[in-house]
């Protein structure tokens, strides 16, 4: 059953996306840079966590997410710090990806070549 | 003087295609008129570890072998004008090394072809030069990075978008010899109609196309139907559609003996977009199936037109519209 | 033919693009995606003591796997069907790393992979990080947590 929501949610998530793109003919990074705004600001909101909990990996996974865990961990730091946790927050969570990134992409440039 | 009407000038001197040779990619190689090609790349990379690198190899190769196949040398040639789609024309310089050649680097983004071949006619026809080598070069993936995205981004391709040809063309024009002579050229005035679309490269150059072309007919008293075929450089099947368009509404007639390079060079079921650009498309296109048509007699006279787009990544970026080009030579068998 | 006019008739003559074909297939890119998503939250919840951490090895599981993909040069492929839903996905977003990395790597590991690495995926970091700074200092003022 879960798998089916994030099914339906995620693709729901990337369809509208899509339609957007279609409409509109920005470029794509428009619409990742408007997702990830947006979900940093449905966090803020307190939407996005009960979202995720609904739709798990649905939620989790689109760039929507990123934008969330950016937000999330900037409060959760300035719940620990005070103001300064607004800066040591910003990847607290998100920092795993972006490490994850670096590393596997440095890794497989080290090996591949763009083929076509 | 050597001109009629407005814009074009003639050589009586009419100097001849004495030779040339065209090397395409692999994509390319699968096109219908594959078999008019000299040399069809096995890999995409021909050994090189960057694709500038394989760009270069495609031009040295293809000029070397222009001058083997007639059993030319540097010291007959008086010029090389050679131009390709990367900055500063780096493919150019560094296939020219090789060669004790006067170097004269050209860039015309897509039209570069007809751009050399022009000018190496006036050069001939001013007595400057007895031969000229020409010469042009494109590789999709130096295209790919230098105008748009890493090729390994998800990106999804839209209709109007062109794929960048892989291949490289040479030639030697002489003021004598045998082989297809060039009448006249029509150089065209950049021509921006305001378009800013950089996936529609094929509509924002179909008026330049146009202007050049109607200069040309103007200037020669020529129609449309004088020409066996002429042959459009890259405008792709959207641009296509343009150029007839715009043809339609001043009421010109024998639209069907226009061909584009960008439409012939890829069969339809390859899934290349509108079609093939870049330097190389119309100079194979014009080296190879023309050429072999010249040659074979199925067709007497040609008008090739090639346009250029003259954008730059960061001009696109800076939201500027598309200056484009388009240079008109004929060339009778 | 003015300048204006043709621009017009430009627009008029542009195929359209077929929408529902390409959110259909955004749909069930995006979809699949997601849903293998869930199967890696499943297996690292069961292994995994908090959901943070679970999620946090989601994540980087399917970034695993999106630099996989690029790098066995499929990623592209599934994007010229997929379109936004291989872009959306933070599989896309390790594809766009992955693909800069490949790409920049011959003008040297340090000025070229080193410094090119995130030029597609700068500005999602960027702009993330931007409007989460707004978000949490609003969010924190309002709440009264400094």
């Amino acid at each position: 059953m879960q798998y089916l929501i994030a099914f339906l949610i995620g693709g729901a998530i990337c369809a509208i996306s899509q339609l957007i793109l279609d409409y509109t003919e920005c470029p794509p990074a428009y619409i990742l840079v408007g997702l990830v705004s947006l979900g940093a600001i449905l966090n803020g909101l307190g939407i996005y966590e009960p979202f995720q909990e609904f739709a798990g990996a649905g939620a989790l996974v689109p760039v929507l997410g990123f934008g969330s865990s950016i937000t999330s961990g900037m409060i959760s730091e300035v719940k620990r710090l005070g103001w300064e946790g607004l800066f040591t927050g910003a990847f607290e969570i998100t920092g795993l990806g972006l490490a994850a990134s670096i590393v596997f992409s440095s890794i497989v440039a080290l090996f591949r070549k763009p083929y076509k | 003087m050597n001109r009629i009407g407005e814009k074009t000038v003639t050589f009586d001197k009419q100097p001849r295609i004495i030779t040339s040779y065209t090397i395409v990619g692999p994509l390319e190689g699968l096109g219908p008129h594959a078999l008019t090609f000299q040399e069809i790349m096995p890999d995409i990379s021909l050994g090189q570890d960057t694709p500038e690198k394989t760009e270069r190899l495609i031009l040295e190769m293809a000029i070397e072998k222009t001058l083997q196949s007639h059993n030319l040398k540097a010291e007959d040639i008086q010029f090389l004008i050679a131009g390709d789609l990367l900055n500063q024309i780096g493919t150019s310089a560094f296939s020219a090394r090789g060669y004790s050649i006067p170097f004269l680097g050209i860039y015309g983004a897509c039209s570069t072809f007809c751009q050399a071949l022009g000018l190496s006619c006036m050069l001939i026809q001013g007595e400057f030069a007895q031969k000229v080598l020409i010469g042009t070069a494109s590789h999709y993936q130096t295209a790919e990075r230098q105008f748009r995205y890493p090729i390994e981004l998800n990106i999804q391709h839209v209709a109007t978008n062109q794929h960048t040809v892989t291949g490289g063309a040479s030639a030697v024009i002489s003021v004598d010899g045998e082989g297809p002579r060039i009448i006249d050229a029509t150089f065209g005035s950049i021509t921006d109609y305001g378009l800013k679309d950089a996936n529609d490269l094929g509509s924002a150059m179909a008026p330049a196309a146009f202007s050049t072309l109607k200069q040309h007919l103007t200037d020669t008293g020529r129609g449309l139907d004088y020409y066996d075929v002429i042959l459009t450089g890259d405008l792709g099947i959207q641009g296509s559609k343009m150029l007839k368009l715009l043809l339609e509404q001043e009421n010109y007639s024998g639209l069907e003996r226009l061909e584009d390079a960008g439409v012939q060079i890829y069969g339809t079921n390859q899934q290349v977009g509108a079609g093939g650009s870049g330097s190389a498309c119309v100079a194979v296109m014009t080296l190879g199936y023309l050429l072999n048509k010249l040659n074979s007699g199925k067709v007497k006279k040609a008008l090739v037109i090639a346009t250029g787009a003259m954008l730059s990544s960061l001009s696109v970026l800076q939201g500027d519209s598309i200056p484009c080009v388009a240079h008109a030579i004929s060339i009778e068998g | 033919m003015q300048a204006q006019q043709y621009r017009e008739l430009v627009k008029k003559k542009k195929p359209t693009r077929n929408s529902f074909k390409n959110m259909f297939w955004a749909f069930i890119i995006g979809g699949a995606i997601c849903a293998l998503g869930q199967v890696f939250l499943d297996i690292a919840t069961a292994l995994e003591q908090t959901k943070a951490e679970a999620s946090a090895v989601t994540l980087a599981a399917m970034i695993l796997l999106g630099t996989i993909l690029t790098g066995l040069g499929v990623y592209d492929e599934i994007a010229e069907l997929g379109g936004a839903g291989a872009a959306v996905p933070i599989t896309g977003f390790a594809n766009t790393v992955t693909s800069a990395a490949m790409e920049f790597k011959r003008e040297g590991a340090i000025l070229g992979m080193g410094s090119k690495m995130f030029i597609i995926a700068g500005p999602v970091i960027v702009y993330g990080i931007l409007s989460g700074f707004f978000v949490a200092l609003i969010k924190s003022i309002v709440l009264g947590l400094f």
